[in-house]
């Protein structure tokens, strides 16, 4: 039997209708009774010792409620911001996490560092007061380069890490990688830089602080992503207030991407200051605030190179990288480019042994962490960037090489040097895919009449995997993490039969209101309109991890399986009682509930109401249709795929145009093809993005930010972009019950370097991001 | 946005008599208003020019196009008139910042903040234009002084712009990417008083390409400027483009403007 | 203070208003209309799209007082009589939206677009949303919306 907007089918959303009526509820819609506006005084200066703060005059001002600094949190005994996450480098040391104040306390090390929260009646006036705080700068030399930080006698930002070093981290078989390059016939080499990116979700972040003085309870409205781990942190860490004393609500947030994981200063300072001042506090970055604070993602430096055989088959991969983590460690910044990235160097291929090393530094920059894709982007821009040169080198077509040194279809579970093990894939299909969908066989013809317009076209390919469905509690735990990486669900069914979800996932943009709606009708037979999912709130959802890492479906989405696989075994129980059958004999599809061999048969909805009215009910069973889980998986999703991008460029003006664009991902199970493709299409997006128009730049004498608004950090128009045509594999996940992979990031992951790829086949050399037109002139006319 | 105060004429004199020393005259406000809201500019008090009838409107004559100061940029794109006696300007117009920022910016508004990668000064100084204010009428080619310099006195406010109509003219923009505005915008025209070529977005203020006038003056064609080079140095350098690129930009910006001359 | 007063979605408003308070924040501070939304500070994302005298402006970028008198229309107000706009249908059923924060500016904008180019072509649709940002769907499916709308507007 199907269900009707069951699973699989392009149910169209349920929680737009409030967003397309203007009737979403954003953080900054949102406003309290007695409400004061809190605006942050920022440091101008990338890197200084502060002599002195004065408020006096700052104090006086108009409206003025109170104004604070870093030295009255830590007089009140709140702590420094945290990293989650531990590495520890190749010497066995632990990683270098120097303090991390919400605000400054003695020093400031990036441009925008918080230096005082001025509160006031509106937000004019506390920007009024804030220009009369006068602080007594020491302004010291910055460095925002991380090679440049990494090297002797660089500007020492934190006592606490000497050389700016925060770790010197390693994985996999360096004796076995160098034995297979002494003997390889070819060796391949690539330099590459990974550019920095500013997340920009549309909505800035925000927070809203209230204190009730009665109860003593604090809640924290604010932009997360994960509102549980927010709670957890500022409880455990920062000592804000015991959990049972902390909400925090996450409600429609704008987009995160990454940027609203993590527990920030602004929100942090926000609910510390509302019980100061007993009032409410709201605290809205502006964007020019976004770009200085929101963590900025990726900024890393490559050298890798690859052994092979006179065949062309890979015998070894060698990979050295520097990873900026900015001023400060942020909350999962060390994971980035260690965990989320080297695990992911084998890429699709059988490679015998791989060797990575990164050092991570700190510089005076805004802190760096995990950004759409989070490391996998970086892993694949390595590895399909390498790949496309190791064929060029060996004249072999790029896509034949890769075939050739495909995992293939039988070889699962297959573990990888870097200590991943796949699970399912076909990657050979979706690389053929894709090379139909874009006729890869006619790309000569086309390049040649490009070449007779004047044009010069090219065509790239990357064949990307990424480790989502974010993360077996074991496996992270002995990696360094200090979170399990579960998630939760609650199953409520109301006496009258509609269904309220719990869920510890958080929807920024996902459709989880829909896409979670569709299992619960598929699963149990209601009618998707009665069922209502419900998540971001400390108050209501039992505990969440979040949504990040391409992990609410895998993960979120399993642990409500869970509960309703609970959901019918109480109901089966229920059924057997009311029908006089033995609970063995009782069958359920999709919320029907029938006796095997009779046409007696019962409802979902019949059962929860004599779960309420249990008037006739078995002895031994609780009353009630509610049910709890906790899902932990088993391992981690592959979700891969090969999109092929094929671009023609101006040589007058470097101008490279995106003449089409073709992507077949391997997701698994889909729920809501939909919103599967809408990911994909954003993902690309962003990845294109990064390729050809995005690059946070800090002037390197001053440490300024030159990327701080929208007039200088070019964000993807609808004009930059083309339509894209996706398509879809699936190998079942084996490891979770739904057999979904997880689709968030895929295109974010691939399409940078199947773009550069493409841009690089044109051009017949290597060009680093963003291929900004400038830098595609240069490279065609030698200068 | 510090405080100010704010007055909304209806005539000319008025608006004028309002102005004091640490006052502003508000136009169309889109770059105005974002100066303000940053905090990198103040005014006692805004003098709004938006109820002053006079100022807006297009009139076409057999020789010269006329356009209020207070002409909307939209107005000025989808003028049949316009599009009919110098169809370079309606695309130019058509083509500043986006579809909202046309709606509000004016013709006025843009030439006395003379942002050096503005579109507008291009199209004056490459047909010739007058601008003409409450006091007198000055050439385009006197009337856009320097980085956001006018050669307007403070009490002096654009009341018009007229154009003569060429034989033929063209536009063509390379838009900065983030911000949209002219990284170099060429405007071409051939008129009765010879070929003028103005450049925008390249420089600190909008500047006549000479080598290229001349060029084009014994031959309109884009072949005739193929080889002229532009000296990089004096041009702009900035995070989106160099000197170097910006010369050539303005090589090929100037081609594809007289190849789309009409 | 100053004394403001224009229609917005067909009522009359007035308030006693600085003169420094922008469209935008009367609309949302002052009338409570928090469906226009401010997604940047230099006037480019177009999240705060509202349509004063039926064009589409900024109301980030507008003074309150300069839309003194005006026909003012918010996200809030396309709908008719709980109708939804064939803008806004045309979101919902191809999945134009993902996170909702830049769709009411996008909308109002793409309304406002069709209004001038009825018949619009993709090209036509991708460069008059020039002045619209949009983070999550790579304006695949906002493209495929407009152009969906403007066929069942009429166009």
């Amino acid at each position: 039997m199907s269900v009707e907007n069951g699973i699989g089918a392009s149910v169209r959303r349920k929680e737009d209708q409030r967003f397309i009526t203007g009737n979403g509820h954003y953080l900054d819609d949102m406003n309290k009774v007695g409400q004061a506006y809190g605006y942050f005084l920022r440091s101008p200066h990338a890197f200084a010792k502060i002599k002195s703060i004065d408020l006096s005059a700052a104090k006086a001002a108009p409206g003025v409620v109170d104004i604070f600094t870093g030295a009255d949190m830590v007089a009140d005994g709140i702590g420094g911001l945290i990293c989650g996450w531990g590495i520890t480098s190749k010497d066995g040391s632990p990683h270098n996490a120097p303090p991390h104040n919400s605000m400054a306390v003695d020093a400031v090390r990036h441009v925008g560092d918080q230096v005082a929260f001025v509160i006031a009646e509106s937000l004019e006036q506390a920007k009024n007061a804030s220009e009369l705080i006068e602080v007594d700068y020491d302004v010291q030399t910055p460095v925002t380069n991380i090679a440049k930080a990494l090297a002797p006698g660089a500007p020492q930002i934190h006592e606490e890490a000497p050389g700016n070093l925060c770790y010197d981290w390693e994985l996999g078989d360096k004796a076995a990688v160098d034995a297979a390059f002494a003997n390889a016939a070819h060796v391949s080499k690539i330099d590459l830089v990974n550019n920095r990116l500013s997340p920009n979700p549309m909505e800035p972040r925000a927070a809203l602080g209230e204190y009730d003085m009665g109860s003593g309870d604090l809640t924290l409205y604010t932009t997360s992503q994960n509102p549980h781990v927010a709670r957890l942190i500022m409880s455990a860490f920062l000592g804000i207030a015991p959990e049972n004393k902390l909400r925090v609500v996450a409600p429609d947030v704008g987009g995160g991407f990454g940027s609203k994981i993590f527990v920030y200063a602004e929100e942090t300072t926000t609910i510390w200051a509302a019980r100061k001042i007993n009032r409410p506090v709201k605290w809205t970055a502006d964007r020019s605030e976004a770009f200085l604070t929101d963590a900025h993602g990726r900024d890393h430096v490559t050298h890798a190179e690859l052994a092979m055989d006179n065949d062309g088959k890979i015998l070894a991969f060698r990979v050295s990288t520097q990873a900026n983590m900015g001023a400060y460690l942020s909350t999962f910044a060390s994971a980035v480019p260690t965990y989320l990235y080297g695990t992911l160097l084998s890429g699709q291929y059988k490679i015998p042994s791989i060797y990575v090393e990164v050092q991570a530094g700190f510089t005076n920059t805004t802190p760096v962490d995990a950004y759409r894709g989070a490391g996998r982007p970086e892993a694949t821009y390595v590895v399909e960037r390498m790949m496309e040169t190791a064929a060029r080198d060996l004249g072999m077509d790029p896509t034949e090489f890769r075939l050739k040194n495909f995992i293939q279809p039988d070889a699962y579970p297959y573990e990888t040097p870097v200590i991943m093990t796949y699970d399912s894939g076909d990657y050979p299909l979706a690389m053929n895919m894709a090379k139909d969908m874009i006729d890869y066989s006619g790309f000569a013809a086309r390049k040649a009449q490009s070449e007779a317009n004047g044009k010069i076209r090219g065509i790239g390919t990357a064949a990307y995997i990424e480790a989502c469905g974010i993360a077996p509690s074991a496996a992270v735990g002995s990696l360094g993490a200090g979170v399990g990486l579960w998630e939760s669900a609650e199953v409520r069914f109301n006496p009258t039969g509609s269904v309220t979800v719990f869920t510890g996932s958080h929807s920024h943009g996902q459709g989880h209101e829909t896409t979670f709606a569709q299992i619960i009708a598929d699963k149990l037979g209601v009618p998707i309109e009665s069922v209502e999912v419900v998540h971001g709130d400390t108050s209501k959802v039992p505990f969440g991890m979040g949504t990040y890492g391409s992990r609410s479906l895998a993960v979120g989405g399993s642990a409500i399986v869970k509960a309703v696989d609970k959901i019918v075994e109480k109901s089966k129980k229920i059924a057997a009682h009311l029908m006089e059958a033995s609970v063995e004999d009782i069958e359920h599809d999709h919320g029907v509930f029938s006796v095997a061999g009779t046409d007696k048969q019962m409802t979902m909805g019949e059962i929860a109401f004599a779960a309420y009215v249990p008037h006739n009910y078995p002895a031994d069973l609780e009353p009630g249709m509610a049910e709890n889980a906790f899902y932990d998986p088993l391992n981690f999703t592959f979700p891969a795929g090969t999109h092929i991008a094929e671009v023609e460029i101006d040589p007058s003006t470097g101008i490279v145009d995106i003449v089409d664009w073709a992507a077949v991902d391997d997701f698994g199970n889909v729920i809501n093809p939909m919103i599967v493709e809408g990911q994909v299409h954003g993902g690309v997006a962003q990845g294109v993005g990064q390729a050809l128009l995005e690059g946070v730049i800090y002037d390197e004498e001053s440490g300024q930010l030159l990327t701080g608004s929208y007039m200088d950090y070019c964000m993807p128009r609808a004009d930059d972009l083309p339509n894209f045509r996706v398509a879809t594999t699936n190998t079942p996940c084996p490891s979770n019950p739904l057999g979904v992979k997880g689709c968030g990031e895929a295109g974010a992951i691939a399409a940078p370097a199947a773009l550069m790829n493409a841009i690089v086949n044109a051009l017949g050399k290597d060009i680093n991001m963003p291929a900004t037109p400038e830098k595609v002139w240069r490279a065609i006319n030698n200068n | 946005m510090y405080s100010f105060d704010y007055e909304r004429p209806s005539g000319i004199n008025e608006a004028v008599s309002a102005i004091g020393e640490d006052d502003k005259f508000l136009a169309g406000g889109q770059t105005l208003l974002p100066t303000l809201k940053l905090r990198l500019a103040q005014a006692d008090k805004l003098v709004d020019l938006g109820g002053i009838a006079e100022l807006k409107g297009i009139s076409v004559n057999d020789s010269e196009v006329t356009i209020g100061a207070m002409t909307r940029h939209v107005d000025v794109a989808d003028s049949a008139d316009v599009k009919s006696a110098i169809p370079a300007l309606s695309f130019l117009a058509s083509h500043i910042g986006d579809a909202q920022v046309r709606n509000r910016g004016t013709i006025g508004g843009s030439i006395s903040n003379n942002d050096p990668a503005a579109d507008y000064p291009a199209a004056l100084l490459g047909l010739g234009a007058t601008v003409h204010t409450n006091k007198r009428s000055i050439s385009a080619d006197d009337f856009f002084v320097d980085l956001f310099e006018t050669a307007l006195e403070e009490d002096e406010l654009v009341t018009k712009v007229t154009f003569p109509i060429p034989e033929k003219a063209g536009y063509a923009k390379f838009p900065n990417p983030a911000s949209r505005y002219a990284l170099t915008g060429v405007f071409v025209a051939k008129t009765a008083n010879g070929v003028r070529v103005a450049v925008t977005g390249a420089g600190t203020c909008v500047f006549r390409q000479t080598d290229m006038e001349a060029a084009l003056s014994s031959n309109f064609a884009a072949d005739a400027i193929s080889g002229i080079k532009t000296e990089s140095s004096g041009l702009s350098a900035d995070i989106h483009a160099s000197a170097e690129y910006r010369a050539n930009l303005i090589s090929v910006m100037a081609a594809r403007a007289v190849k789309a001359a009409s | 203070m100053t004394t403001v007063s224009m229609t917005v979605n067909g009522k009359q408003v007035s308030a006693d208003i600085a003169p420094n308070t922008l469209l935008v924040q009367f609309i949302r501070e002052n009338l409570r209309l928090t469906g226009t939304h401010v997604g940047c500070d230099t006037s480019q994302c177009g999240a705060c799209t509202v349509h004063v005298d039926g064009d589409s402006v900024k109301a980030c970028t507008m003074l309150a007082v300069q839309a003194e008198g005006a026909d003012v229309t918010t996200i809030e107000g396309l709908a008719q009589n709980g109708e939804l706009h064939p803008m806004q249908a045309a979101f919902k059923e191809n999945h134009g939206l993902q996170c909702g924060f830049c769709t009411p500016g996008m909308i109002m904008s793409a309304v406002d677009l069709v209004k001038r180019n009825p018949n619009p072509s993709e090209e036509t649709i991708r460069t008059e949303l020039e002045g619209n940002i949009c983070r999550c769907t790579g304006y695949h499916n906002i493209v495929k919306s407009v152009k969906a709308a403007a066929e069942n507007m009429g166009g």
